[in-house]
């Protein structure tokens, strides 16, 4: 492989497999390569390996052949601890702890790393206000006074708080209303223009698929079912593919009669 | 006499009993806890110790106290003193309690902050004492709890192999057919149970993890 591409290119699927004795697999020969600043949305059923994927890039699983690497290295050669510190994760709100302030749920990776104090303490104002919440009023607060909007954002800033160069979001905003979750995802689109850091999203809802993506990768028991660019997408005669477009495009339709 | 005459008159065998009963339970729970807790941990980490961990716990708490007392009494180094042999006798006691809540209450830690732990790049050291002790605070004092009533209970009973504290006032009373005396004895050990269970009762509910 020609270094050339291989520096372009931040996480590569290859040939990656994930199995549990005694059972199908999970996750079954997924090659791909994602790269640097795009933002790879893993579209598909629930079940359908999609989170396996996303757990493969930061070890908290190891692929059981084939293999995935980060940054030209395969993650079983990383530490799996700077690995993790390298990779920023969001989960649905519930990932928070609870029994830490948002100061500190925020502040929870540059302590890791021993940041010195004021620059923790600056980044967590600096990280507050990027995902537009009030330093003053919400540093303080435990996750259980927050809405459920909020809580995510506050996922978020704790993801960026040591500035990692790849972002993993599991179902981030799958757990809000539709209306706080069409603000985050409008939000979150300014952002990733902003910090162009490199994504791997997993979602399971078409529009925020083709909203948050560069590419779509759509996965159908453990198997990716092929890559598209949200153009693409919609124009594909793949029939999982096709199905999702047609749901999309009759919410659209139904938007535009209304 | 009645009965406050007789207390009054006794003052100061009683408060001796009462320092002598306090040390029984207090060095009791101090080495209950230090070897509970990281027992617990292990049941809560290894679920293949958890079996001989638990069995060996619960064995020792099934021995009817008096017999456990017996059977230490040849044991070499236990044998010597009383209090020395009294003190292991209430630790073996107090330790199941202790060591299933603590592995209950990390057991009890929601998966989801676990993994986000984890994923944030948290070592098993700091994942242990940053999150997962923390949040099991409040189960593992209530276990804490259990074991203190417990042991203040049964180290009336400590007084048989003469290693002092309030059980000398029952079994002398029981000997004489002395109500008075028996009271003596049962109820300054009943205040003190009262007592460390309201007492870790509110440290236990000052701790619990908000949700």
């Amino acid at each position: 492989m020609s270094d050339q591409t291989n520096r372009e290119v931040a996480i590569e699927f290859l040939h990656a497999t994930f199995a549990v004795p005694g059972r199908p697999a999970l996750l079954k020969d997924v090659t791909l390569p994602v790269k640097q600043g795009e933002t790879l949305v893993l579209l598909g059923r629930s079940g359908a390996g999609k989170t396996t994927a996303l757990k493969l890039i930061n070890r908290l699983l190891e692929s059981t052949s084939g293999e995935v690497r980060v940054e030209g290295r395969s993650t079983a050669e990383w530490d799996a601890i700077a690995l993790r510190r390298h990779i920023g994760y969001v989960v649905q709100e519930i990932g928070l702890f609870p029994h830490f302030t948002v100061e500190r749920n925020i502040a929870l990776v540059p302590r890791l790393e021993r940041w010195a104090e004021d620059r923790t303490r600056a980044r967590v104002r600096e990280l507050l206000l990027l995902v537009g919440l009030d330093p003053e009023k919400f540093m303080k607060r435990y996750p259980h006074q927050l809405s459920g909007g909020q809580r995510q954002r506050i996922g978020v800033a704790r993801a960026l708080a040591a500035d990692p160069p790849i972002l993993l979001m599991d179902e981030p905003f799958g757990a809000l209303d539709p209306l706080t979750r069409g603000e985050l995802q409008q939000e979150f689109q300014m952002l990733q223009k902003r910090l162009g850091k490199t994504i791997v999203i997993v979602t399971h809802d078409v529009g925020e698929a083709l909203l948050l993506g560069t590419r779509i990768g759509l996965i159908e028991s453990g198997e990716l079912a092929g890559v598209y660019t949200p153009k693409e997408f919609l124009r594909s005669q793949q029939p999982v593919a096709a199905a999702y477009a047609a749901q999309f495009r009759a919410y659209k339709q139904l938007e535009g009669g209304a | 006499m009645n009965l406050v005459t007789f207390f009054l008159h006794h003052q100061g065998e009683i408060w001796q009993a009462v320092l002598e009963h306090v040390w029984l339970a207090g060095a009791t729970m101090l080495l209950a806890v230090a070897i509970g807790v990281p027992l617990g941990i292990l049941v809560a980490r290894s679920p293949w110790l958890s079996k001989p961990i638990l069995g060996s716990a619960n064995i020792a708490e099934t021995i009817p106290s008096l017999a456990l007392f017996g059977f230490l009494l040849p044991v070499p180094w236990l044998g010597g003193r009383a209090d020395r042999l009294a003190i292991t006798a209430l630790t073996l006691y107090a330790l199941l309690p202790i060591i299933r809540n603590t592995s209950a209450g990390i057991a009890g830690v929601d998966p989801a902050v676990r993994e986000s732990a984890r994923a944030m790049g948290m070592t098993e050291r700091q994942i242990l004492f940053q999150v997962e002790l923390p949040l099991s605070l409040s189960t593992l004092l209530a276990g804490v709890r259990i074991a203190t009533v417990l042991t203040i209970g049964v180290a009336t009973i400590a007084a048989a192999v003469g290693a002092g504290g309030l059980g000398e006032f029952i079994f002398r009373g029981l000997a004489m057919v002395n109500d008075q005396l028996i009271l003596a004895g049962a109820i300054p050990a009943a205040i003190l149970a009262i007592a460390a269970d309201l007492g870790i009762g509110l440290l236990e509910r000052r701790l619990r993890p908000i949700r």
